[in-house]
């Protein structure tokens, strides 16, 4: 079943994240303006992602106030910022949990059963793919090939891989998160 | 020039031709369906999605898609193997596998171009099958309704919203069977700036993008004995209806309109035009009064609600510079619950206003709610053109066989100035008309200003109005008006007076108008016919209606008037731009 897409209400950036960090809020206006942004839109539009990269690395996730901020400072339409961010796996509108389970969906892990791992770790967690664990520690994403086909399947917690995962395998990897 | 073979024939084609444009020139209808040309407004949508477009290219393994494939020197194409034929074939399956079949019921019925093709590419059944989409339908607005079921992902929307209007509120989001086309966040358009002027629906080759159908309130109106009902037609109406009907593009059907809104049951049948003259003695005193005190310049026309909302959104900075005059519609609605209504001693509540008007925008002005008075609105329901031409078909009335007649009074008499409403520059003509007998204090039998006509997207003209040089400037289309704007903004420009309108060409390219599918041949048409229209008419001026004159001597005082203010006016709210 296709998504129906997580229609969002109420008035545009009233998550207002943007606001109440205001020294992520400033170094995020510094790198953009460290940026040769100019009148030309077209131009602009090629720092886009880069700026994106920097405020998921400072906030963690892209909500609505922060993607109108880099919006208003690219001069581009929130909509081209939404496209973007909708199109590319890495960047997430939610916040992540403190561990960021992903799953390499890529052919080779695919072939080994990578189906059958996320399985097991949405059934262990109670959580879906795109999903964060109520008590913030724990959220499920798939991966495109992360480049360790020999490893297939591979599983990545923050940064840190583990290769040749089983389904019996999960419950130990959950339990290694501190 | 290059020389190229189609179809073992020699043909010259210009080198920056694209195969498709090649094979038009010589009587060859290629099927297309994500591509998208509108030559009179040099925009060409080519995004080489749909595939239904292939050709066979000499030495190239592939198909190639016509509507983006170069020409050149030496090139021989074939359109019509069935290698090709085929594969158009399969690529309109595919297509079809995630679409709904429900096309009997579908507001595109007839004017979809996907139907279309499926019966000219003689497709007799659907092999593959299937997921399909499951997307709620956005309904939460006034003018158009979202089906993203039925998205075929041309992106023809987004050329429309995103470069031709600039409005921007529309972009290709996520990836792969998941992709559609969507406001940020996946929101409903009635959260975003988006202008409701309706370009997007126009642009639409199936039923994704919709207009609001009102016709049924209407039914429900007209059968209702309690209600008196009314009808205002806009000036754009009458020169485009013909076409639902098969009559020829450029038709003047007034007098066919009035009869067929008589046979639908309307107890009074008025004109839009009459409340545009009324907007032109509003507006012209604001223009004379502003030019003698020197401030506050340039005046910016106020009658398109696509504009109004756009400036509301992207340019609130300059919110104080456009007329305060509401627009011929609502004009229309504040006269006729007040002036009329207490003339025919019928209560506001039991009178009901219906506007048919080429646009989408104007279903949504009607509902906002500086638009209503003790909970009754001024303006009750708004049909496009192609509602009412439906509204007729389900009556019945064979409309290219109906007699002409008249409209109704005291709210339905015009004058040529109220009509060249329908064009881009026709406001500002209309303006320039009366401010020109105003200044001078003559009857001055010049009337047209020919210098403001045209369907370019940004006109500027020096006209000379009773011994003053006024510097005036006209645009249509969203993104013209953008760099109008930005000039003013930056000092570059000064002018006297502009007319904005939203749509590429005015009014007579709403989107609310009968299909054009890329043909703007009929545009021009339709623009031409609004001129002749209004050379035809014995009073030219709006001051010189005569019952315009009657409304101000019984109940309006003077234009400008506490009076006037009150029922005619209105101002502008700063709206969030993103």
């Amino acid at each position: 079943m296709k998504k129906s897409g997580a229609c969002l209400k109420g008035p545009i950036g009233s998550d207002n994240l943007i606001n109440q960090q205001p020294e992520k809020r400033k170094a995020l206006a510094e790198f953009i303006g460290g940026l040769p942004i100019g009148d030309d839109r077209e131009r602009n539009r090629g720092y886009l992602i880069e700026c994106l990269h920097k405020a998921q690395e400072l906030f963690g996730y892209l909500p609505e106030s922060v993607q109108l901020f880099v919006a208003d400072h690219l001069r581009l339409h929130l909509s081209e910022v939404y496209g973007v961010i909708s199109f590319y796996s890495y960047f997430t509108t939610v916040p992540t949990g403190k561990y960021r389970i992903n799953v390499c969906m890529g052919t080779a892990c695919f072939v080994r059963g990578a189906d059958r791992i996320l399985e097991e770790l949405k059934r262990h967690l109670g959580i879906d793919e795109g999903e964060t664990s109520e008590n913030g520690k724990f959220s499920i994403g798939g991966l495109r090939c992360v480049g360790a086909c020999s490893l297939a399947p591979v599983v990545m917690v923050n940064d840190k891989v583990y290769g040749n995962v089983a389904p019996g395998k999960v419950l130990d990897i959950i339990n290694d998160c501190e | 020039m290059i020389e190229m073979t189609i179809n073992d024939r020699k043909v010259r084609v210009p080198e920056n031709a694209t195969v498709l444009q090649a094979t038009r020139q010589i009587g060859i209808k290629i099927p297309t369906l994500c591509h998208l040309q509108l030559d009179c407004f040099e925009v060409e949508h080519r995004m080489g999605s749909c595939r239904v477009c292939v050709v066979e290219v000499e030495g190239r393994p592939n198909l190639a898609p016509a509507c983006c494939t170069p020409v050149i020197d030496g090139m021989v194409v074939r359109t019509n193997t069935m290698r090709a034929i085929n594969a158009r074939r399969t690529m309109l399956d595919l297509l079809l596998s995630d679409h709904p079949k429900d096309c009997l019921t579908c507001e595109k019925n007839g004017d979809c171009n996907l139907q279309q093709l499926a019966g000219e590419l003689g497709l007799h059944s659907i092999l593959y099958s299937g997921e399909m989409s499951t997307y709620p339908l956005d309904l939460a607005n006034e003018s158009i309704v979202r089906d993203l079921n039925k998205c075929i992902m041309c992106r023809r929307c987004e050329t429309a919203c995103n470069t031709v209007q600039t409005v921007g509120i529309l972009s290709g989001v996520r990836r792969g069977f998941e992709a559609v086309v969507a406001p940020s966040g996946e929101r409903p358009l009635a959260d975003t700036k988006c202008v409701f002027c309706g370009q997007c629906v126009a642009a639409c080759p199936v039923g994704a993008l919709t207009t609001m159908n009102h016709t049924y309130e209407v039914w429900r109106a007209l059968n209702d004995p309690e209600k008196t009902v009314v009808v205002q037609t806009a000036p754009a109406v009458r020169i485009a209806i013909g076409e639902e009907f098969g009559l020829e593009p450029g038709t003047i059907a007034t007098g066919k309109l009035v009869a067929a809104l008589r046979h639908l049951g309307f107890d009074q049948v008025f004109d839009t035009d009459f409340a545009a003259d009324l907007t032109i003695m509003e507006e012209t005193t604001e223009l004379i009064e502003r030019i003698k005190n020197n401030q506050n310049l340039p005046i910016l026309t106020s009658c398109c609600p696509g504009w109004v909302k756009f400036f509301e959104h992207q340019f609130p900075d300059l919110i104080n510079i456009p007329s305060t005059a509401k627009s011929p519609q609502q004009m229309f609605g504040a006269v006729a619950k007040s002036y009329y209504a207490e003339k025919v001693g019928v209560a506001p509540e039991n009178l009901v206003v219906v506007s048919v008007m080429p646009c989408l925008a104007k279903k949504y002005e009607a509902s906002r709610e500086e638009f209503a008075r003790d909970g009754v609105r001024d303006v009750d329901i708004v049909i496009s053109t192609r509602g009412l031409a439906s509204m007729c078909k389900e009556a019945g009335i064979v409309f290219e066989q109906l007699e002409d007649e008249e409209f109704d009074s005291p709210l339905g008499a015009s004058s040529g100035a109220g009509v060249i409403f329908g064009a881009s520059g026709g406001v500002l003509e209309a303006a320039l008309r009366t401010a020109a007998d105003w200044l001078s204090g003559e009857d001055l039998a010049e009337v047209d200003f020919a210098d403001v006509r045209g369907m370019k997207g940004i006109r500027e003209a020096t006209v000379e109005v009773a011994g003053r040089q006024l510097k005036v400037a006209i645009s249509s289309g969203l993104g013209n008006a953008r760099q109008l704007l930005e000039r003013i903004q930056r000092g570059e420009a000064e002018y006297h007076a502009i007319e904005i309108m939203a749509c590429p060409g005015g009014c007579l390219n709403g989107g609310g108008q009968p299909y054009i599918n890329g043909d703007t041949g009929i545009l021009e048409k339709r623009r031409k016919a609004i001129y002749r229209e209004d050379a035809n008419k014995p009073v030219r001026k709006s001051h010189l209606n005569p019952d315009i004159q009657k409304l101000y001597a019984e109940y309006l005082d003077k234009p400008g008037s506490p009076r006037a203010h009150e029922l005619l006016h209105t101002k502008y709210s700063p709206r969030d731009n993103f």
